[in-house]
């Protein structure tokens, strides 16, 4: 089989070219390099006798210089077969000199599509909390809407499945503060000190924004990614059809089933980053379990621990609001429920931690 | 020329305690258009799986264009992949790529040819499949069931295959669009002397298109051949298949 598919021989009154082998896809480019070069005058024949194969590229090829040597020349075609011949047909039928649309994305154009797309986001957030809001008292006024099952289910999914990575997490930067400020306090000689520091920034701020992130990354994502899913094999839609209201079924549920666990599991971060930090007195300042206790009993106020369990319900509410609602904002393609994935723990994450400030001011201002 | 593009011998398929497929033969000549037919969880979908190097049967031997497929060596089975055509139920295009760059893609990922000759490719596969030259420019969530199963032809296509596997190709389309792809299908086998294995329940595609066929029943093919010899096998499934009010007034019409 000659490699190259393809000869040229000059007569005196006519051109050849002799077509051989297979001129087929991977040997169309090589052809292409041989034709480009070459023009035709007078008489040109294609002898196809040779050719052992076609396939679509190749008539494509032949067609698009057939057509250009026409323009200057007389061609004559010979030695192609029938079906050959046939599968030209077709391929001639389907020509098209359309061009394919394309759309053209300019930085005006992306600038303006994005304004418009978070405006858009931003209204129907606004939207969707006012039916979380009106669903949620429609609870009070109907309780037999609650759906206990589903909530327990989701307090043990999103609670009790949390409780290692959050013990683990509390527990280091729980060591981690206390190990960093005891060489501090130790040059003053406030050692003890290191109780009240610990005691108040573990249950008052540590505690809570720890169990919130790790949640959110652990929860949060995965009701964006159930209810995006749910989205795309149309199961939502489903569940409106039958009159099952999804605020009802899928996300008030999870809400209430997050705002009871979380303070619990602030509760928990609370005991495990005391516990680290504990231990890490201990090792760097020689304090002794049973005085740790004591110095905490004498000075971390009870007000600190509340305000860290009380952040818990809001975070709840922030972490599952913003999950949820990034799951029904998927669209019909595989690439949305990952972009809104990971949009909904940044989200949550940001909004935690800025409710986390408000919080502070606001506290500050009362005075407590 | 009566030569073997697909051979199947002594399937067994099992997951666990369930068996799927018991000792099942099957055989695809060279140019012709071979339906499975067979009931809702008789494993048609798994046994088309497994040709296609999806799933791995449990014992048997699957020979492809010449390959079998139960040691086959890795550069081998990308070259066969190449060289074959899948069209997937609910088409399975890529959602972040427009119909013309699921088309292209093989087109790129394997060849030399350059952009403009790609165009042209794909241009020629979304006009014979029977869409606009428009849908090119289109993402799949864009388009309409109807139009999906055109832009997977056209995907499945695009390499020139030798062999195209179509699972369903008509389900979920209407009446005369499912007559029209059967036209489709048909003149691509003619033209392009493809050789097309498919699954179907589509008594009008059964009889008008399909060349050789086979019903899988109980684990085992129960019958395999042409549609005047499969009807005369003794098997219930054959037996309500094409022995019911509907079936004998459609052969009565006639088929091709």
């Amino acid at each position: 089989m000659n490699p190259t598919c393809i000869k040229i021989e000059y007569y005196s009154n006519h051109t050849t070219i002799y077509a051989s082998g297979d001129w087929t896809i991977h040997n169309v480019p090589k052809i292409d390099r041989v034709l480009k070069g070459f023009s035709c005058h007078r008489r040109l024949v294609w002898d196809f006798s040779a050719v052992s194969s076609f396939d679509s590229s190749g008539i494509l090829l032949f067609m698009g210089y057939h057509d250009k040597f026409l323009s200057h020349c007389r061609v004559e075609v010979v030695g192609y077969t029938k079906a050959q011949e046939r599968m030209f047909r077709l391929l001639l039928a389907h020509k098209v000199d359309d061009l394919i649309p394309k759309v053209e994305r300019g930085l005006f154009y992306s600038i303006g599509k994005n304004t418009v797309s978070s405006y858009d986001v931003f209204v129907k957030f606004v939207n969707f909390t006012g039916y979380i809001m009106v669903a949620f008292l429609r609870y009070f006024t109907h309780p037999k809407n609650i759906r206990i099952k589903e909530i327990v289910y989701y307090m043990e999914r999103s609670g009790v499945g949390a409780l290692f990575i959050i013990a683990l997490t509390s527990f280091l930067v729980g060591m981690v503060i206390s190990y960093q400020s005891a060489v501090e306090l130790a040059k003053f000689g406030a050692d003890i000190f290191i109780v009240d520091l610990a005691g108040i920034s573990i249950t008052r701020e540590l505690a809570p924004l720890i169990t919130a992130i790790v949640v959110a990354g652990r929860s949060g994502s995965a009701y964006t990614a159930q209810i995006g899913a749910m989205k795309i094999t149309e199961e939502i839609s489903a569940m409106r059809t039958m009159g099952f209201d999804p605020y009802y079924f899928l996300i008030l549920p999870r809400m209430i089933a997050l705002m009871i666990s979380l303070p619990l599991l602030i509760f928990f971060a609370d005991m495990m980053g005391i516990a680290g930090s504990m231990l890490a007195s201990y090792l760097e300042l020689g304090i002794s379990s049973h005085q740790f206790l004591n110095r905490m009993q004498e000075v971390l106020d009870i007000k600190h621990f509340w305000i860290g369990i009380v952040k818990g319900p809001f975070f709840a509410m922030l972490i599952v609001m913003i999950g949820c609602f990034r799951g029904l904002q998927v669209t019909d393609d595989t690439e949305s429920i990952g972009y809104q994935t990971t949009a909904s723990v940044v989200n949550s994450i940001f909004f935690v931690i800025a409710c986390d400030a408000l919080f502070s001011i606001l506290l500050t201002k009362w005075g407590l | 020329m009566k030569s073997e593009v697909i051979k199947a011998r002594d399937i067994v398929t099992s997951f666990g305690e369930t068996v799927i497929h018991d000792k099942l033969n099957l055989t695809v000549n060279r140019g012709e258009i071979y339906g499975i037919l067979g009931e809702s969880g008789s494993g048609k979908t798994l046994l088309l799986k497994e040709m296609i190097m999806l799933h791995k049967p449990t014992s048997g031997h699957i020979t492809i264009l010449g390959n079998e497929l139960s040691n086959i060596d890795y550069q081998n089975a990308q070259k066969l992949r190449r060289e074959w055509g899948i069209l997937f139920q609910f088409g399975a295009l890529f959602t972040s790529l427009t119909v013309a760059e699921n088309i292209e893609l093989q087109l790129k990922e394997y060849t030399d040819i350059d952009k403009r000759m790609r165009d042209e490719l794909v241009k020629t596969k979304i006009s014979m499949v029977g869409l606009p030259i428009r849908a090119g420019g289109l993402y799949p969530s864009e388009l309409s069931g109807g139009m999906i199963k055109r832009a997977a032809l056209a995907r499945a296509l695009a390499m020139d295959p030798k062999l195209l596997f179509l699972d369903e190709p008509t389900s979920g389309l209407d009446p005369i669009g499912a007559r029209n792809f059967d036209s489709l299908i048909l003149e691509l086998k003619e033209l392009l002397g493809i050789t097309v294995v498919m699954i179907t329940h589509d008594l009008d595609t059964i009889y008008s298109i399909v060349d050789r066929f086979c019903v899988l029943a109980d684990k085992h093919v129960v019958a395999e051949g042409t549609l005047e010899s499969v009807i005369e096998a003794d098997h219930p499934f054959v037996e309500r298949f094409f022995k019911n009010d509907y079936a004998k007034r459609r052969l009565e019409y006639g088929g091709r």
